[in-house]
């Protein structure tokens, strides 16, 4: 049987990936965010997973004007790095898990989650950092991935009970799966942040922190914040944050906090970065 | 309007990405995309306005590009993912582009961020004031 036995999450800033490609993860702006990410490159190194699960957005790559899927499931072999404007970033190919993915379109839409299945896509960055924080620089990812794109840029997004729903019932799925897969789920983006506006920069950290404080503790609760309150306590783009119940979700009632970091600023951004094991699901 | 989103509005400085503001944007926004192809970015920055010129885009918003007045561009329709395709191709990060919107100079942008970002307080509410 497969089984969901962590969850992770990460912000999934720009500037991050440039300042990896561009080796600048020693200087002093950058050093503190990447120091709070070597517990967790420990730990990633001895628990690699057959399968991530990576719930992330799509900044305008993959998805022009055309056509906004709220749930979109990557089912390809494989997700090449997008040329977002600079350039595509010096990362390997992300390798896909189609059987998983076959089996997980089935099992949620008959679960009456109605996805958009992607047979071809380009990842950006909101896919590609979160790896390269965790697996840093290597010539192929450790780990297959099944991209699982949000909509949380044209409103309204999910609500984040819809997400916490989803993780539930992605949990359902892969405990169906007949392969004996250890399955890890990411959800990212966030923490605080506005890109937009007279209000840009704006950061709320005492929020960042009691989200996730409840992630752990309080799912339930925190699934039925609606998101005037995300935009209005964690700034505009801090709407991402309902794609880290998704991650919680799949975990099961119980999880315990295995790290967490949390520092400001990445750029426009709080970084915040948890990992989480379910207690529901031995390893 | 519903009222889904004009709570929205209540928010300081800040204009959410609705289905209404995305179809008046449409055009703005797929020239940005067109800027993912290195061929078009060149394009473009070898004669800004005859490229625009090729595009449906308003001649508002054709005027926001060109003055690179983000909060315009916002307003007209632009949404800051498909926008970060201009400043990309200018070669501008982010948090330089992110800047200009607030009417602080980079570096003060820069420094109120490192110095925790922009405090919450008076920035929540319109009606309540906080």
């Amino acid at each position: 049987m497969a089984r969901i036995t962590h969850g992770l999450t990460t912000s999934h800033i720009p500037a991050v990936g440039a300042a990896i490609d561009l080796g600048k993860t020693g200087e002093s702006y950058w050093k503190p965010v990447f120091d709070g990410y070597e517990w967790t490159k420990a730990w990633a190194r001895e628990n690699v997973p057959d399968v991530v699960i990576l719930v992330y957005n799509d900044h305008a790559s993959a998805f022009t004007p055309e056509l906004v899927p709220t749930f979109a499931l990557g089912c390809a072999d494989e997700f090449p790095p997008a040329d977002e404007g600079y350039g595509p970033r010096p990362v390997p190919v992300v390798q896909g898990r189609a059987d998983l993915a076959a089996h997980l379109a089935e099992g949620l839409i008959l679960d009456e989650f109605d996805l958009t299945l992607m047979y071809r896509m380009e990842v950006d960055h909101g896919l590609t950092v979160p790896l390269s924080l965790v697996y840093g620089q290597v010539e192929a990812w450790p780990t297959t991935v099944i991209p699982f794109a949000v909509n949380v840029v044209q409103y309204p997004p999910p609500t984040g009970h819809r997400c916490f729903m989803l993780g539930k019932a992605i949990r359902r799925a892969v405990e169906r799966f007949d392969a004996n897969l250890n399955v890890h789920i990411w959800g990212t983006g966030g923490m605080s942040h506005q890109l937009q506006g007279p209000r840009a920069g704006f950061i709320n950290t005492p929020w960042d922190t009691a989200f996730m404080d409840r992630l752990v503790k309080d799912p339930d609760g925190l699934a039925q914040l609606k998101h005037l309150e995300y935009v209005r306590e964690a700034g505009a783009e801090g709407i991402e944050l309902v794609m880290w119940l998704i991650m919680r979700g799949a975990l099961g009632s119980d999880a315990e906090e295995l790290y967490r970091f949390y520092h400001v600023p990445g750029s426009n951004t709080a970084v915040g970065h948890m990992v989480l094991q379910s207690v529901d699901t031995p390893v | 309007m519903t009222s889904y989103t004009s709570e929205f509005d209540d928010i300081p400085g800040t204009r959410v990405f609705t289905a209404q503001r995305a179809k008046a944007g449409y055009e703005l926004n797929q020239f940005c995309m067109s800027l993912m192809k290195a061929a078009n970015r060149e394009r473009f920055k070898a004669d800004e306005r005859a490229y625009l010129d090729e595009t449906h885009m308003s001649e508002e918003q054709k005027q926001a590009v060109l003055a690179r007045d983000y909060n315009k561009m916002i307003d007209l329709g632009g949404q800051i993912y498909f926008l970060a395709k201009i400043f990309a191709t200018d070669g501008l990060s982010y948090l330089q582009a992110v800047s200009t919107m607030t009417g602080m100079p980079t570096d003060e942008y820069q420094q109120m961020m490192i110095s925790g970002g922009r405090h919450p307080e008076g920035w929540r509410s319109i009606k309540d004031g906080n």
